[in-house]
């Protein structure tokens, strides 16, 4: 049933919104997050909030949910000034956010978990009854047909996010932030995903609903609003723009700042093909994203561009081509042999390297000296004596790619988490690179730094390539994926939708592919 | 969150003073130590004396040097001090031939020799080692579960094979091991010494020293860049099961006896040696100068205590509050380099 009043028949000049965020600006060293960001959301509004990855969706998302605090920039609720300093006053104010990966307690009941932190009961005492009671109340205007005493960790996924939204729901809420609520479901609950947040529509209540998927953009939502590079792209009536529109106001950004590269050094012989990868959601991780019948090849000194939106599968497929996540099917042919890969180190043992997502967390040992980080995947090549490492060596390697790489340090010997973030990336390429690999794989190589480390690490990339190593770059930048590869193939949910040359293809085109559905019948 | 184009700024002096310190502050902290005994008791600082603080710690410090491995690993063994005792206990009983002369005493008693005794010793601590590093890394027990199971099932290992009785009374060339000097120095320092520097080299110098500061500093790391991280943990509990026999073979050979009781409560010790060292229990960093460094801190501590007649209780008192000290001085200086 629709309700009473929309907004949507008044004129933008008298939209008298819920929430306004006005001028919004944050800084974090080195980075302008958002640059004076305005966003606005109606009573009773589904609003789209959309963007590319680091557009700076998150960044605003945290600033509302009192996460973090804006540098300028005012918030007003019903007209109000309101400053929200912690999460909790976020909350208090009605601003409830869903994150992406469930903040429940899988050992506690639904009750519980809807409950927690604000038990209902005497000073002591919880009342169970009470609180399942109220919880009942809730999930039956949301459909959650489940006891309020069942366990979460029984619940599928899709039960899990009601629990989250019957959480929202019972901490009054007015604004609900839903971040890509639908990533992991399927068609039939989404479907009743939308039945619920029709619903809260009609009670007043406001969804901000981030996605990638456009097309429920189009589906649900009243109003869009779309930022780029921190800034605001555009913001309107959905009725009144298109995929289309919305893909250009996305990536609008000057395409002719990078140019794509002169010449390739493709070969014809093909380094690694990846035939029918697949790889099922387990039930005891039901937020791992899913591989389905991923294959691609590519060649000797070619460059492969690899774009996706985040969860697109991008970074599990690397993963799992390196032997770091285990497959349920699908062929990794390496040089036209098959290999068997079930340790990242068969995967060394066959030439691939892989440079992962997080430099900090997955490659470096940011305690340990430049000279021990740089030289750990390469022992082999700088034993002495038996069991010792030779320090001539050692030294050597280092020295022959602080020259190659220009890595600026003051010494081997200083520690590798002092380093910038452009020179840190430079030792772990220097790592696969001193194992001459065949086929290196760079998962976002230019995340968080600076723009003159990032072209050095692309000329290292196209380096690579001259020299024969098959290169395969993931990245979210899309400028960066056009100006360096070959060949581009794109994805989305785990499949590959796309499969390009570089040359000639447009942000627009590649855009489209990672958010279409692919032409595939599910 | 990244510290893009900021490599190094004036925090960096700071940082170096406050490194310097963080890295030499249980050396000083020994050196105080001693200067303070020195001079409320004289007697502390005879040679006699502190061959007899070295001698004394030189059984837990053969075991905190084992424990160093486990903890640069990020993991933990509470089970040496029961491990000890059982291979002590295997170890007297091939050096007394069987066990139906255990209660024999003197010279006479002489069953496989000390050779025989001090490899069935080591053998015993490599496999309680390799077994508990095994269900570690192949039934992913956390190693605190697993070491204490096994303090319990090598304990009581060790009650059921001494049936009730210390096994006593070996030959001259057994107890030099524990009783014998070489030219002032007491053999068990010797050993503790060279054991010392061993463990050092291999740290350092080695493939294999890399990949266990490696595996403990950044697991996932360590993986993707090829190491067997389950076979390096697995490793360490096998060291340390080396060290829980040698030091076995020590201790029987300066008791001149050995018994089901033995090591009860080491673990505290030898945890507190290396962690007072400076070793991380986060893992990853540490060093086997920190963890002789340690070790003598809690010899010396306990000795000048014991001259000063502090009650044994209160020792452990002190023990347990420098330990706690020692971790939270970690942590900070943890933190503080996470902010530099």
């Amino acid at each position: 049933m629709p309700p009473a009043v929309t907004l949507m028949q008044t004129e933008p000049a008298e939209f008298a919104p819920l929430l306004r965020m006005s001028g919004i600006s944050k800084s974090f060293p080195g980075v302008k997050a958002l640059e004076s960001v305005d966003f606005a959301v109606g009573a009773g509004e589904i609003h789209a909030f959309l963007g590319e990855n680091g557009a700076g969706k998150s960044t605003l998302l945290k600033i509302l949910s009192g996460a973090q605090a804006p540098d300028t920039g005012t918030i007003s609720l019903d007209g109000k000034a309101t400053v929200f300093a912690t999460p909790q006053d976020a909350q208090r104010a009605g601003i409830v956010t869903i994150y992406q990966e469930f903040t429940l307690a899988p050992d506690m009941s639904i009750a519980e978990n809807v409950f927690v932190g604000r038990e209902l009961g005497s000073r002591f005492f919880v009342n169970h009854g009470l609180m399942e009671e109220e919880t009942r109340k809730i999930s039956r205007r949301i459909g959650l047909d489940r006891e309020p005493s069942t366990r979460v960790r029984d619940l599928a996924v899709a039960e899990q996010q009601m629990v989250e939204i019957a959480r929202a729901l019972s901490m009054k809420s007015r604004i609900i932030v839903m971040d890509e609520p639908t990533s992991a479901l399927s068609r039939s609950e989404v479907e009743k995903l939308f039945t619920i947040v029709r619903g809260l529509k009609a009670e007043g209540i406001s969804t901000i609903f981030v996605t990638h998927r456009l097309e429920e953009v189009f589906e649900i939502c009243d109003r869009y609003t779309v930022l780029r590079d921190g800034r605001n792209a555009g913001a309107g009536r959905v009725p009144e723009t298109s995929i289309e529109g919305i893909i250009r106001m996305m990536v609008g950004r000057d395409v002719g700042l990078l140019a794509h590269r002169q010449g390739s050094f493709t070969q014809s012989e093909v380094a690694l093909e990846v035939k029918g990868l697949n790889r099922k959601r387990k039930a005891t991780d039901a937020s791992a994203i899913e591989l389905h019948d991923v294959s691609f090849k590519v060649h000797k000194g070619e460059i492969l561009g690899l774009a996706g939106l985040v969860g697109a599968g991008r970074t599990e497929s690397a993963r799992a081509i390196f032997g770091a996540d285990p497959l349920d099917s699908g062929e990794v042919i390496v040089g036209g042999t098959p290999a068997r890969i079930a340790s990242p180190s068969d995967a060394i043992a066959q030439g691939i390297g892989l440079v992962p997502e997080d430099r900090k967390q997955q490659a470096l040992f940011l305690g340990l000296a430049i000279r021990t980080n740089l030289s750990m995947a390469a022992h082999d090549h700088i034993s002495g004596w038996g069991p010792f490492i030779s320090a001539a060596r050692e030294t050597a390697l280092v020295e022959d790619y602080r020259r190659k790489l220009n890595i600026r340090m003051t010494s081997g010997e200083q520690l590798v988490g002092n380093l910038s973030g452009g020179n840190q990336q430079k030792v772990v390429l220097a790592r696969w690179l001193a194992l001459r690999p065949n086929v290196l794989i760079v998962d976002e190589p230019t995340r968080g730094i600076d723009v003159g480390a990032k072209v050095e690490v692309h000329n290292l990339l196209i380096e690579m390539a001259r020299e024969g190593i098959a290169v395969i770059v993931i990245s979210s930048e899309l400028p960066e994926v056009l100006s360096l590869a070959d060949r581009i193939v794109t994805m989305r949910e785990g499949r590959v939708t796309g499969n390009v040359p570089g040359p000639g293809a447009t942000q627009e085109q590649l855009m489209t592919l990672m958010t279409m559905s692919a032409p595939k019948a599910a | 969150m990244s510290t893009t184009g900021s490599p190094a700024k004036a925090t960096d002096t700071s940082f170096d003073a406050f490194g310097f310190i963080a890295r030499f502050a249980p050396l000083i902290f020994l050196l105080v130590l001693m200067a303070v005994f020195a001079i409320v008791e004289p007697r502390f600082l005879s040679s006699i004396n502190l061959f007899n603080v070295m001698r004394q710690v030189s059984i837990t410090g053969l075991l905190a040097i084992g424990m160093t491995f486990v903890i640069l690993t990020a993991g933990i063994d509470l089970s040496v001090g029961s491990l000890l005792a059982f291979a002590g206990l295997v170890a007297a009983a091939v050096a007394k031939g069987g066990m139906q002369d255990r209660f024999t005493v003197g010279d006479d008693a002489v069953g496989y020799g000390w050779q025989l005794a001090a490899l069935a010793a080591i053998a015993v601590g490599l496999a309680g080692g390799y077994i508990q590093g095994f269900a570690i890394t192949r039934f992913k027990v956390p190693p605190f579960v697993v070491t204490l199971g096994g303090m319990s099932v090598f304990r009581g290992a060790a009650l059921l094979f001494a049936a009730g009785g210390p096994i006593s009374g070996f030959d001259k060339a057994f107890t030099w091991w524990g009783q014998g000097k070489i030219g002032p120095v007491p053999v068990p320092v010797i050993i503790f010494l060279v054991a010392a520097i061993v463990a050092h080299i291999v740290l350092r110098y080695t493939r294999f020293g890399r990949r266990v500061y490696a595996v403990g500093g950044n697991p996932e790391a360590a993986r993707l860049s090829g190491l067997n991280v389950t076979g390096i943990i697995c490793s360490v509990y096998v060291i340390m099961g080396f060290f829980a026999g040698l030091g076995a073979f020590v201790l029987a050979a300066r008791l001149n006896s050995a018994e089901a009781v033995a090591g009860t409560g080491y673990e505290l010790t030898v945890i507190a040696s290396v962690v007072i060292g400076g070793t991380s229990l986060f893992g990853g960093a540490g060093t086997i100068f920190g963890t002789v460094v340690g070790s003598l801190l809690i010899g010396v501590l306990l000795n000048g205590l014991v001259l000063m007649n502090v009650s044994s209780y209160i020792q452990q008192i002190i023990i347990g509050v420098i330990i706690v000290l020692a971790v939270a001085f970690d942590t900070f200086a943890k933190s503080r380099r996470k902010r530099g």
